[in-house]
């Protein structure tokens, strides 16, 4: 049940190292890998938290961690209060996980034989089973394809499913690793209002991996970005944009060709396309305005048309690898 | 300009075969573990088989007997006892169609394919066979140079006889889709009436007899007894006049099975 | 306790169930599974009518042999056989899921599937069985059933838990899994063979560290009164389950090994 009190997750130092095999034809050296580096992570009860960063980052790693998969090579964590390796089934039953690439329904078994074989094994009494299915079926619109079997869903219809099998237990703490990935904008949408509703009824704990910068902003208040294993930002997405100290970006069009403009107080020449006939400078709104920074080209230059570019969250996080690199 | 051999496309068909197949070392040393185990308890048996006859079973003595077990086994990675292939697949996805497109013989690529992987295990696990063999028992060698050479040559008779059979299972497949049946039934007996467990000469006369009307022997039976020298001559050359008959004859079957698959495919609009 | 029975047995029902709506398939396997066994049997057949005896057993006896160890080995088979998919879970990262449910590891992999089609390989060894008891001259009583039902069940442990073992062992194997061949089919053939013609080496392999000689050949000697061993007690026979336990000791070593090595604890 999510009734979670304290902290639900509690990592220290989590360290994971992953010493490889010498590849064929390679240089008979085992590699050694990085790829969660003493990293501290404290989540409270009801927290939504997404956890951003490039392939390869550490994401799933840290996840597999926390839910009991791999081992730490050292540091500490501890989920809903549990040891994830000592107290792994005790863990599975209060944590919920998606994966957005692994299934964990029965491939070719329907779906509702998936659900009922899941209510076994948590060991939900028979009119339990039934309730909590009925609920999440209505809820996530499943009854169309209950009786299909898994494999035959479409992505969106499957991606339902799991974080309904997810959910069957009542976790206090939903996991989900890149559960958004290859859905299409319709299923991203319903899956996010669904995530949003679960947190507002029931207080679940969320924490949530991906690449996708609208799931972040749709269901995240705390943003965690992680770039070769190292936490390289942990706040808000705003206090995020304010920390990388996001600029707008203004394209002008001039009537010539002209020399860089890179004498402009307040902005910084970006780059000129076409021989400088289309140049773009950069500014932080937080110190001059877009007005100030025209005015001040028009001085320098016929200006013949110009838009504004507003900076992608993408190009906000890429700003925080090259400013901690 | 005549045309240069080594870009003959079934010479390539071959070449690919062979090189294609990956040595992780650790997989190969992995099969000859599983292989030398084998060996060792066939061995075991056969040769305790052979000593409770008074020396003589068959018409194999003690070594001719061992050279049966490992030579056998040496043979393993080599030819196709259970009856699937790749041909199988690609015709339960369909992808055979694109095969029927290109400008060589369907039949000829696969089989020549198959036989140059066949050719290939010849390296990790045959001849390690032979080697295990040679240590652990007195097995049977071939004497003379003619015989070695009478011995190879049927060697690559069986393989490709082996490849080339199994290739009707596969053909099969043109009418069948879901050859899965046949496979089954395919790898059941191959290796009974090929001489895998125990020499076919042991067979009671009328299994025997249903046995040698098979084209199985040829792949297994009949390479092991020339290369080990335990049939030599005119004999030997016999038994190569049978391997080779009946590769014509399933070459023949499987280019009819061919054409006529082709036309039900083109029918069928693939 | 139940309950988590319930999980068990609700997998198992599924998987059945799903297996048996493949009609088609389902029949085919099963028809091959039985004509292999069938092979198997003609195989034994065969070298055995060739001769008088081979290492102290002749045709009647090896058939008790074969019946004991083939029936024991196809109800591991059908119990655990699917085991040996362990490689491809990992591969394609499927195992993880394993991890997310309050069950043990292994007893998710060993329910995971139920290999039906088996069911024809069992009708060979148990009709092996039976036909050489009825060939075989034997003191019928308690303690002749009691030694067979012992034999194979013991067999059935100790063949478990060797496809235990394989599947423990491919956490290191990876592209070596080939290798587990080697005692998990490897014993199944020596199992129904008398270990008297076994070379040196191999005693020692399926003797003691894979002991499938207990599975068969040593209960059925006993039974039989046969010879048996040079220097081996009559009623070694008896010490099946102590065979068996050991294959279970061997087991769970491996498979707790392999799985920390997976997880990265400590190794």
């Amino acid at each position: 049940m999510s009734d979670v009190h304290g902290n639900v997750i509690e990592a220290e130092g989590l360290t994971r190292v992953f010493t490889g095999r010498p590849e064929r034809g390679t240089r008979l050296r085992r590699t050694r890998h990085v790829a969660v580096d003493h990293l501290d992570l404290t989540v409270a009860a009801g927290e939504a938290v997404g956890y951003i960063g490039a392939n390869g980052a550490g994401k799933s790693t840290t996840i597999k961690m926390l839910v009991g998969i791999l081992v730490p090579t050292s540091g500490t964590v501890r989920t809903v209060g549990l040891h994830p390796l000592k107290e792994r089934r005790a863990l599975a039953r209060r944590v919920g996980v998606v994966f957005g690439q692994r299934s964990q329904l029965w491939w070719d078994l329907p779906l509702r034989e998936s659900f009922s074989i899941l209510a076994a094994i948590h060991g939900l009494s028979a009119a339990d089973e039934r309730a909590r299915t009925a609920e999440l079926v209505g809820m996530l619109e499943m009854g169309s394809f209950l009786g299909t079997p898994v494999r035959q869903l479409s992505l969106g219809q499957r991606m339902r499913a799991e974080v309904a099998a997810a959910l069957l237990h009542r976790p206090g703490l939903l996991v989900l690793d890149e559960p958004t990935i290859g859905l299409d904008v319709l299923s991203k949408q319903r899956l996010r209002e669904f995530l949003v509703a679960q947190r507002r009824e029931h207080g679940t704990t969320l924490l949530l991996t991906t690449h996708d910068m609208g799931d972040v902003e749709r269901l995240c208040e705390r943003v965690l970005v992680v770039d070769h294993g190292r936490l390289a930002f942990d706040g808000t997405l705003a206090g995020l944009a304010r920390t990388v100290g996001a600029r707008r970006e203004l394209v002008l069009d001039l009537a010539t060709p002209g020399p860089d403009l890179t004498d402009v107080p307040g902005a910084e020449h970006v780059r000129s396309e076409s021989d400088g006939l289309r140049q773009r400078l950069a500014f932080d709104p937080q110190r001059t305005t877009a007005a100030w920074v025209l005015a001040a080209v028009a001085e320098r230059a016929e200006v013949v048309d110009l838009s504004i570019v507003e900076p992608d969250i993408e190009d906000v996080v890429r700003e925080i690898y090259r400013a901690t690199r | 300009m005549p045309p240069n051999p080594l870009r003959n496309p079934y010479w390539r068909f071959l070449v690919a075969g062979f090189r294609g197949q990956s040595a992780y070392p650790l997989a190969t040393f992995a099969g000859l573990v599983a292989n030398a185990t084998f060996g060792l308890l066939k061995g075991g048996i056969m040769g305790a088989a052979v000593d409770s006859s008074g020396g003589e079973l068959a018409g194999y003595s003690a070594a001719t007997m061992a050279a049966f077990v490992w030579l056998g086994q040496g043979m393993l990675g080599s030819v196709n006892f259970w009856g699937g292939s790749a041909l199988q697949d690609r015709i339960r996805t369909g992808d055979v169609a694109v095969d029927f497109l290109r400008p060589v013989s369907v039949q000829a690529s696969h089989v020549l394919t198959d036989v140059g992987k066949g050719l290939f295990a010849l390296l990790p696990r045959g001849l390690p066979s032979v080697v295990i063999g040679v240590l652990v028992s007195h097995m049977a060698l071939p004497g003379d140079p003619a015989t070695l050479t009478l011995g190879l040559v049927s060697l690559l008779l069986g393989i490709t006889v082996s490849h080339a059979t199994v290739y009707l299972v596969s053909v099969a497949g043109l009418w069948l889709v879901e050859t899965r049946g046949v496979a089954v039934l395919y790898m059941a007996v191959s290796g009974f009436f090929a001489g895998l467990y125990t020499p076919v000469y042991l067979y009671p006369d009328w299994l025997l007899a249903i046995t040698l009307a098979t084209p199985f022997p040829a792949m297994m039976q009949l390479p092991v007894d020339v290369l080990s020298g335990r049939v030599t001559g005119w004999a030997a050359g016999q038994h190569l006049a049978v391997q080779l008959g009946w590769l014509v004859a399933v070459l023949v079957a499987g280019h009819l099975a061919t054409r006529a698959g082709r036309r039900r495919l083109e029918v069928q609009g693939g | 306790m139940a309950d988590r029975l319930r999980a068990y047995r609700t997998v198992l029902v599924s998987r059945a169930r799903s297996q048996a709506s493949y009609r088609t398939s389902f029949r085919l396997d099963l028809v091959g599974a039985l004509l292999v066994g069938v092979i198997e049997l003609a195989e034994i057949w065969v070298l055995y009518s060739a001769t008088d005896e081979i290492g102290g057993l002749a045709l009647a006896q090896v058939l008790l042999v074969f019946g004991v160890a083939d029936l024991a080995f196809s109800l591991a088979d059908l119990v655990a056989g699917h085991c040996d998919k362990l490689p491809v879970y990992v591969r394609a990262g499927t195992l993880d899921v394993f991890f997310l449910r309050p069950q043990p590891i292994l007893a998710q992999l060993v329910t995971s599937d139920l290999s039906l089609r088996r069911i024809g390989r069992c009708l060979v060894g148990a009709t092996a069985l039976a036909v050489g008891l009825a060939l075989n001259d034997v003191a019928w009583g308690l303690g002749a059933v009691g030694l067979l039902v012992l034999a194979v069940l013991s067999g059935f442990v100790i063949f478990t838990a060797q496809f235990v073992t394989a599947a423990g062992l491919q956490f290191f194997l990876v592209n070596g899994a080939e290798m587990t061949n080697a005692f998990v089919y490897g014993g199944r053939y020596a199992a129904t063979q008398p270990a008297t013609v076994w070379p040196r080496a191999l005693l020692v392999v399926f003797g003691t560290i894979f002991p499938v000689a207990f599975a068969a050949y040593l209960p059925v000697s006993t039974l039989l009164g046969a010879p048996g061993a040079v220097g081996l007690p009559a009623w070694l026979g008896w010490c099946a389950p102590v065979a068996a336990l050991w294959a279970v000791v061997v087991a769970a070593a491996c498979w707790r090994w392999g799985l920390r090595h997976y997880r990265g604890a400590g190794g």
